[in-house]
């Protein structure tokens, strides 16, 4: 796609790049046949400092042919190559294409490395220390940013480690959830819930599923209210997988715990994405960083080599 | 000081005029025999046996000096040097640059004369025209002749040779990079990496053009060497001197004429000075920047001397100031030792040992800590704060290691994670560790803490600063 807005500049840019080049091109020609007489001392005539005269020596001829050797390289590359204006070059290069081909390249070249795992299933993908070293780095430069360097995660990021899965922990839903990424959505419930004092009841309820401190008074009003809640939820908040809604009742809290935290999550609720990695990673990553992860909460690290 | 202007004289005849541009000349440089022609052999075999040798070295089981590019590591006997390790090339560079200033300041360009890669070439491809095309003057009247069956031969035999030390040139500089005896294995089944097989030919290629072609040209033209490297002479610099109080007036005559009564110096004219010179310029003119200091026009001088039997020495390693003063050798020396060259030694002297001694000293690991992008603390059960950290712990010995990470700085502070970590040989390893810090010991805020990496007792042990924070 060309930037300019007007066909115009890119005949003037063009226009001056050839211009430009001609120029050097008859420069060189007027100088190539120019003649000098030499003065007596081969000095330009130039003194500074007293003393400090400057030489008149030639350039060696080889050194024009380099000028005209560079000549003919510009040319030859803005016939091959996109540099006149919108011209697109004999070669059509773009630096789309190029990358497109180095991450090719790169996946082609890195495919022996996973060829080992292709017929192991999860288990044995985590056993093996030298995929365990690769997931590892997978994971560092794809997962960390958000998961934490140690997979135990952080406010709104799911710890990774702890056996609690929103959309399940089996190595299938890991690669899927991998594959496709995830977007959980709480809608914003006050409205259905009902008044700010029947939110506030059922947060109290919420937090009573766990066992987690709560006023139990308001926690008994707010259980009429949950019914909204447990379309999701499920009626004792247990969570639904399907879904991706969380467990309310094993004091796991996501997204900030306490009465403040869970008011504002039904008030405001909440959309979290997990990006989908399917096109950055090639089927064989993914692989592996899935049988990483499922490692991480089903037995401890394996040895290293 | 400029010797006096001539006086104008107005032209009678139309002055000839030049090109601004100036064909290259061709130097048929004459062999030459002495006491500087042997050093400079002999630096070519010290400098050459030390590039074409070092990589068939080992060192236990591999290459003794490799510089791995594609795993960044670089081996050199014993050591092993990380990117990191970038400091070391910047000392080497540093130490190579005050020795160039100090050579320059006591001798002129040594360098250039005796070890620059451009002239060690050269002569060596100087060497191989004269074994096939034979001695100065058979060279020049063979490129005269029209093209005949023995030119022809001579042509392509001289430059078969010049291409194959071209290649096995560049052949050697590509073994440094890529272990050599591999490299000759995958050479013979062309089963080369086109990266390798470029290098090879590109290196060599510039070796062939370098030596065979441009020769001269480089050090007039090219190289920038040269050009500071005479801002670095003074007046008690050895540089290669023509005696003109004693040569001149320049005349030949025969060997035992009384040069005193035909009124001539003791220049006897033979042009041998002018012959053997790898730069084609005529010493007796001065000084001059095309002058590498090699000495040759020093030997031919002396042989012609011997052969004339008058004393040697009318072109030698002397100082502006010994020739125009007519300095003993021993007054020349003892202003040597001037304040420019005693700064330069003492300078070069205390890098080079600041250099080793960090070298000995150098403890075989490295860590890098980096506290975690995704949390800056997190409360955790037992009452307890986490701060995550990424610690990149570099082995940079080559067997594996098993490094004891713990940590230091604050009253209470744990190592969460698994605290012993393995490394492989000449491996580097990422590690998430988790610090533990009883909840409410510490007011809120940034504390500097300290990672301790040990090896085991007696072994590498590494201290890294980094901070814990506590939330409010």
């Amino acid at each position: 796609m060309s930037d300019f807005d007007n066909e115009f500049w890119s005949v003037y840019v063009a226009g001056l790049t050839l211009v430009s080049i001609l120029a050097c091109l008859l420069l060189l020609w007027i100088t190539a046949r120019k003649k000098v007489a030499p003065s007596a001392d081969n000095t330009t005539g130039h003194v500074w400092d007293e003393d400090l005269m400057e030489m008149n020596n030639p350039m060696p001829r080889w050194w024009m042919w380099l000028f005209v050797i560079t000549i003919i390289f510009g040319l030859l590359y803005l016939v091959a190559y996109p540099g006149m204006g919108t011209y697109q070059g004999k070669l059509a290069w773009t630096s789309r294409a190029e990358h497109a081909k180095d991450v090719e390249q790169a996946a082609r070249d890195i495919a022996p490395q996973y060829a080992r795992f292709a017929g192991m299933n999860t288990e044995e993908v985590a056993r093996d220390p030298q995929a365990m070293a690769i997931g590892e780095r997978l994971f560092m430069n794809n997962c960390a940013q958000c998961h934490g360097s140690d997979a135990r995660g952080s406010k709104g990021f799911p710890n990774l480690t702890d056996g609690d899965w929103l959309y399940g922990g089996t190595p299938e839903v890991i690669s899927e959830t991998i594959h496709k990424g995830r977007t959980g959505v709480m809608p914003p419930m006050a409205a259905a819930v009902g008044t700010p004092e029947d939110v506030k009841n059922v947060a109290h309820y919420v937090l009573s599923l766990s066992g987690s401190p709560h006023d139990s008074l308001r926690a008994s009003l707010g259980k009429s209210k949950f019914g909204v809640c447990a379309a999701c939820h499920g009626v004792g908040g247990k969570g639904n997988p399907a879904l991706g809604a969380p467990n309310l009742s094993d004091d796991i809290w996501l997204h900030g715990w306490g009465e403040s935290a869970i008011v504002s999550m039904i008030n405001t609720g909440k959309t979290s994405q997990m990006p989908a990695q399917a096109g950055k990673l090639t089927e064989a990553q993914i692989q592996v960083l899935a049988a990483y992860v499922w490692s991480l909460s089903n037995r401890a690290a394996p040895a290293r080599p | 000081m400029t010797p006096p202007r001539a006086r104008k004289v107005i032209p009678i005849q139309p002055v000839e005029e030049a090109s601004l541009y100036e064909a290259q000349k061709k130097i048929y440089p004459r062999a030459v025999g002495g006491l500087l022609s042997r050093w400079r052999w002999a630096m070519v075999f010290a400098t050459q046996l030390f590039f074409y040798g070092m990589p068939w070295l080992e060192w236990g089981q591999r290459q003794a000096v490799l510089f791995d590019l594609e795993a960044r590591r670089f081996y050199i006997f014993g050591l092993v040097l990380y990117p990191q390790d970038f400091i070391y090339l910047t000392g080497l560079l540093v130490v190579s640059a005050l020795s160039l200033f100090l050579f320059t300041a006591v001798a002129g360009r040594l360098w250039c004369g005796f070890t620059c890669p451009q002239t060690v070439y050269t002569e060596i491809f100087l060497w191989i025209e004269r074994k096939v095309e034979g001695e100065r003057g058979a060279r020049m009247k063979l490129d005269t002749h029209p093209m005949s069956l023995e030119k022809l031969v001579k042509k392509w035999f001289k430059h078969i040779l010049w291409i194959g030390v071209g290649v096995w040139t560049g052949f050697t500089f590509v073994g440094y990079f890529s272990p050599i005896r591999d490299l000759g294995l995958a050479f013979l089944r062309t089963q080369m990496g086109s990266w390798e097989v470029f290098w090879v030919f590109f290196y060599g290629f510039a070796t062939y053009g370098n030596a065979g072609f441009l020769r001269e040209q480089v050090c007039k033209y090219m190289c920038p060497y040269a050009r500071f490297q005479s801002a670095m002479f003074d007046k008690d610099t050895l540089i290669v001197s023509y005696d003109q109080a004693r040569g001149e007036p320049r005349g030949v005559r025969a060997r035992h004429d009384d040069a005193r009564a035909l009124g001539l110096g003791a220049c006897v004219d033979c042009t041998l000075c002018v012959q053997v010179c790898p730069t084609g310029i005529d010493i007796r003119n001065g000084l001059q920047y095309e002058c590498i200091g090699c000495g040759l026009c020093i030997d031919a001088c002396d042989t012609m001397m011997d052969k004339m039997e008058y004393p040697r020495g009318l072109i030698r390693f002397s100082t502006q100031n010994g020739v125009q003063g007519g300095w003993s050798r021993a007054r020349i020396w003892r202003r040597v030792w001037r304040p420019r060259v005693l700064a330069y030694t003492g300078l070069l002297l205390a890098l080079s040992i600041a250099l080793l001694a960090s070298l000995v000293v150098r403890t075989p690991l490295k860590v890098d800590v980096v506290r975690d992008r995704a949390a800056l603390a997190r409360i955790v059960g037992g009452g307890q704060l986490e701060n995550v950290y990424r610690l990149q712990l570099m082995n940079a010995t080559e067997s594996p290691q098993r490094y004891r990470i713990s940590a230091g700085g604050l009253a209470g502070l744990t190592v969460a994670s698994e605290p012993v970590v393995e490394v492989g040989p000449a491996q580097s390893r990422w590690v998430a560790v988790r610090l533990h810090l009883p909840y409410g010991t510490v007011p809120a805020g940034s504390h500097a803490i300290t990672f301790e990496v040990d090896a085991g007792p007696g072994e590498a042990h590494v201290a890294e600063k980094s901070v814990f924070l506590v939330p409010r």
